[in-house]
């Protein structure tokens, strides 16, 4: 292969497809069309106007004008994570790349394929200051798994036949093709999609069979196993999460999943723990800390998962699945590595398991165990008659969309844990949050994307008032698109995460965490024509959540609630699994190192 | 470091690793990027084109960590798009690692007779003489340069300037 020159690559892929001659921003549009892109959402400007100007007489493309390119890259996450396509997003240069760059880091966090395509100044003024010029490659580098400045018109569609390609396979993530102006209008030829051969991108997808064979003869052992799920799973699409049921009902192992990976597996089914990590389960943190085989399927040990390292599941031996090899030994030990997709992983576990004449092991023990965690009702809170409690707002927004067809994104910070913990998903692509990053602002252009994709579908992004002010002027987008997404905000008035550490490491110095000026919510939404809500008591929050859930047009939901609520259970910093807080936690119980983190 | 590592030892190791990359726009910013990025060492660095019709360069890193980080940065390395190979020649048999470096000593008196005969014992050649200076060019594995330099430091040694490693096999087999 390396001796193949990418003329002759260009070469055979002429001679699957005749050559067509077309302007650059014409190839955009084709090429875009060729990936099987029906949405794209944008931003237009001086660098990109004759892709806009070719887009305006395409058909079968529509374009979502968004408010702000951040807002558009977090609804090209949002489409791409419920549907499993790439979402695209269209930029001008300068200002426009660099608004959306929040975005891409995010999506190369918690591996979603987003494909941004931008202008740039014409390559003639490329490094002369132009106007609303900037690096977009040389920005972008590290937030993407790949860029491209494209030089020259012929080289263009094939760039970005390949930017899809990299960004949909293997370890899924965003890439960039910065385009500039003059190439746009330039005249070349147009090469399709098929015929592709990448010089040097192989991602590994098939498991390796004797890693595969002695991930299940360890399993067939355990006495204390547990499933650490991710987003891998979800990644690999919903055949990945029907197979970890399958390995579920062949083995009884329980099963828990990060952030990322909620919906991969039933939150209904018995063997299911609850979410893990800094804010997981009394039940679930337990068994990850006490387990004595831990089978990690496409998750990467995050330090919100792990807690503090040196005490992390001490006495287990750790088989870990990854699609991307980097992540094997990064910062966990593994007895096991596997380098595979989730879904070819765990069908191959499946079949090896069978053929092995495995049964169900008998690990009645360590459930009796488990069972005696999930007494411990780590999720329990006090109810008050006068005061919305956020997990009460949560469970009431549940249990009142049961039947209903619901996506749900959210924003981060406690009302994302408190909808981690209590917003249960049978399915996986139905819960979009920033994992990795944790963006504030992420889930109401997120809902734009996910109801751009799932135009009937109940879209709920579960917000705090705080985060949703970042990217509040995309109400105006789903106004213009009659997107009904529904803003549900659990305003406690604080930025309540950072509330919650003030209280508990910085002596309850609430620096700069309180809002002393909040918008009318309810106003506000009227401002955009979108239907506002309000309420205060619990008594009154029913009524209003089937108005909202009721209601087709967009709706923001001003939901009062206790402003000194805290989320747990909590792993304070630089804690075990196993040293988990429920209540509340004096700052001396807090090391001096523990404090130090983030 | 806000998290500690389980990095099973704290040994510092210097690994030499090789990187085979398509010649495109921005392949150096990105192995670079990745090492600043992830606060990777680059104790030397060596870069140029090795197969223009191929469209290859080869980039030669010495590096040092402990043995977790050596492993993380082959594999991060190894995702990169534009990577065709990498290769850690510290932890396998038969790497042959050469460095050149151009190092030039100054002054009056006996010194720089001193360093004529050292380049000499090093087998440097003199590519540059005036009345009160040499220039020494001297080639080998990097011990050797280091120890050359460190012996000059009380001879006048005022400049040095050297090209990091480059790494290969031995036997008949390529990268």
């Amino acid at each position: 292969m390396m001796s193949e020159t990418k003329e002759k690559i260009a070469a055979s892929a002429a001679e699957t497809m005749p050559l067509e001659t077309m302007t650059g921003a014409q190839m955009v549009i084709r090429a875009l069309k060729d990936q099987g892109v029906s949405h794209i959402f944008g931003y237009p400007g001086g660098a990109v106007l004759p892709i806009y100007d070719a887009l305006f007489e395409a058909e079968g493309i529509e374009h979502v004008l968004v408010r702000h390119e951040q807002g558009a890259a977090h609804a090209a996450e949002g489409y791409a994570r419920s549907t499993g396509k790439p979402g695209v997003l269209l930029v001008t240069s300068g200002p426009g790349a660099t608004n959306a760059v929040t975005g891409l880091t995010d999506a190369l966090m918690d591996s979603i394929p987003i494909v941004m395509l931008s202008g740039q100044v014409p390559t003639h003024l490329i490094g002369t200051d132009a106007f609303q010029e900037c690096d977009t490659v040389g920005i972008t580098r590290p937030c993407t798994k790949n860029n491209w400045l494209v030089k020259h018109v012929n080289d263009l569609s094939r760039t970005i036949h390949e930017a899809f390609e990299i960004a949909t396979t293997g370890r899924p993530g965003p890439v960039v093709v910065d385009i500039p102006k003059d190439i746009q209008f330039q005249s070349g030829s147009y090469v399709g999609p098929r015929g592709l051969h990448h010089r040097t991108y192989r991602p590994r997808t098939d498991p390796d069979a004797a890693a595969i064979t002695q991930a299940v003869a360890m399993m067939a052992v355990a006495k204390r196993p547990v499933f650490y799920t991710g987003g891998g799973i979800i990644n690999s699409g919903p055949q990945a999460s029907q197979l970890l049921r399958e390995l579920v009902d062949l083995t009884g192992f329980p099963v828990t999943s990060t952030l990322m990976g909620l919906g991969a597996f039933p939150a209904s089914r018995p063997e299911w723990l609850g979410m893990l990590g800094m804010h997981g389960t009394w039940e679930a943190n337990h068994a990850m800390h006490d387990c004595d085989l831990m089978i990690c399927l496409g998750a990467r040990f995050d330090d919100r998962v792990t807690g503090r390292i040196a005490a992390f599941s001490p006495g287990s031996k750790k088989i870990h699945l990854d699609i991307d090899p980097s992540q094997i030994n990064k910062v966990v030990r593994t007895d096991l590595g596997i380098i595979a997709d989730a879904g070819k992983a765990i069908a191959a576990m499946i079949a090896a398991w069978k053929s092995g004449g495995h049964t169900k092991p008998d690990i009645s023990g360590w459930w009796d165990q488990i069972n005696r965690w999930r007494g411990r009702k780590s999720l329990a809170f006090k109810h008050s008659d006068t005061l919305i409690k956020p997990q009460y707002a949560i469970d009431r927004l549940y249990q009142l969309t049961r039947g209903r067809d619901v996506y749900v994104t959210t924003e981060v910070g406690q009302h994302q844990m408190w909808a981690a913990q209590r917003f249960h998903f049978e399915q996986p692509n139905r819960w979009m949050t920033s994992g990795g990053l944790g963006t504030m602002g992420y889930g109401l252009p997120a809902a734009v994307g996910v109801q751009v994709a799932h135009p009937d579908a109940l879209v709920i992004d579960i917000a705090g008032e705080a985060s949703v002010q970042m990217t509040m002027q995309e109400m105006s987008t789903a106004m213009q698109y009659e997107l009904p997404i529904k803003i549900f905000i659990l305003n406690n008035e604080y930025m309540g995460m950072v509330r919650q550490w003030q209280e508990l490491l910085h002596g309850g110095r609430y620096s700069h965490s309180y809002s002393e000026a909040l918008p009318d919510f309810v106003k506000m939404a009227e401002a955009f024509g979108c239907l506002g809500l309000r309420a205060e008591k619990p008594a009154e929050l029913d009524a209003s959540i089937l108005e909202m859930i009721n209601t087709r047009r967009p709706v923001l939901f001003d939901c009062r609630v206790d402003p000194m609520e805290n989320i747990f259970p909590m792993i304070p910093s630089g804690a075990a699994h196993n040293e988990m807080i429920l209540g509340d936690l004096g700052e001396a119980e807090v090391s001096a190192a523990g404090k130090t983190m983030v | 470091m806000l998290y500690e590592k389980d990095t099973g030892t704290t040994v510092r190791e210097s690994h030499t690793i090789t990187v085979l990359v398509d010649n495109e726009a921005g392949v150096l910013a990105r192995v670079i990027g990745l090492f600043s990025g992830r606060g990777y060492n680059i104790e030397s660095l060596t870069v140029a084109e090795v197969d223009p019709a191929a469209h290859t360069s080869r980039i030669t890193i010495v590096t040092s960590g402990t043995p977790q980080v050596i492993e993380q940065i082959e594999a991060q390395l190894a995702r990169l798009v534009p990577v065709h190979k990498v290769n850690n020649w510290t932890s396998q048999e038969g790497g042959i690692e050469r460095e050149m470096a151009l190092v030039k000593v100054a002054g009056s008196g006996d010194a720089p007779m001193k360093a004529l005969r050292l380049a000499d014992t090093f087998r440097a050649r003199t590519v540059d003489t005036t009345q009160s200076s040499f220039v020494f060019e001297i080639t080998g594995a990097p011990a050797k340069i280091n120890a050359f330099i460190e012996e000059l430091r009380p001879l006048g040694l005022i400049d040095v300037s050297r090209t990091g490693v480059a790494a290969m096999s031995r036997g008949p087999e390529a990268m």
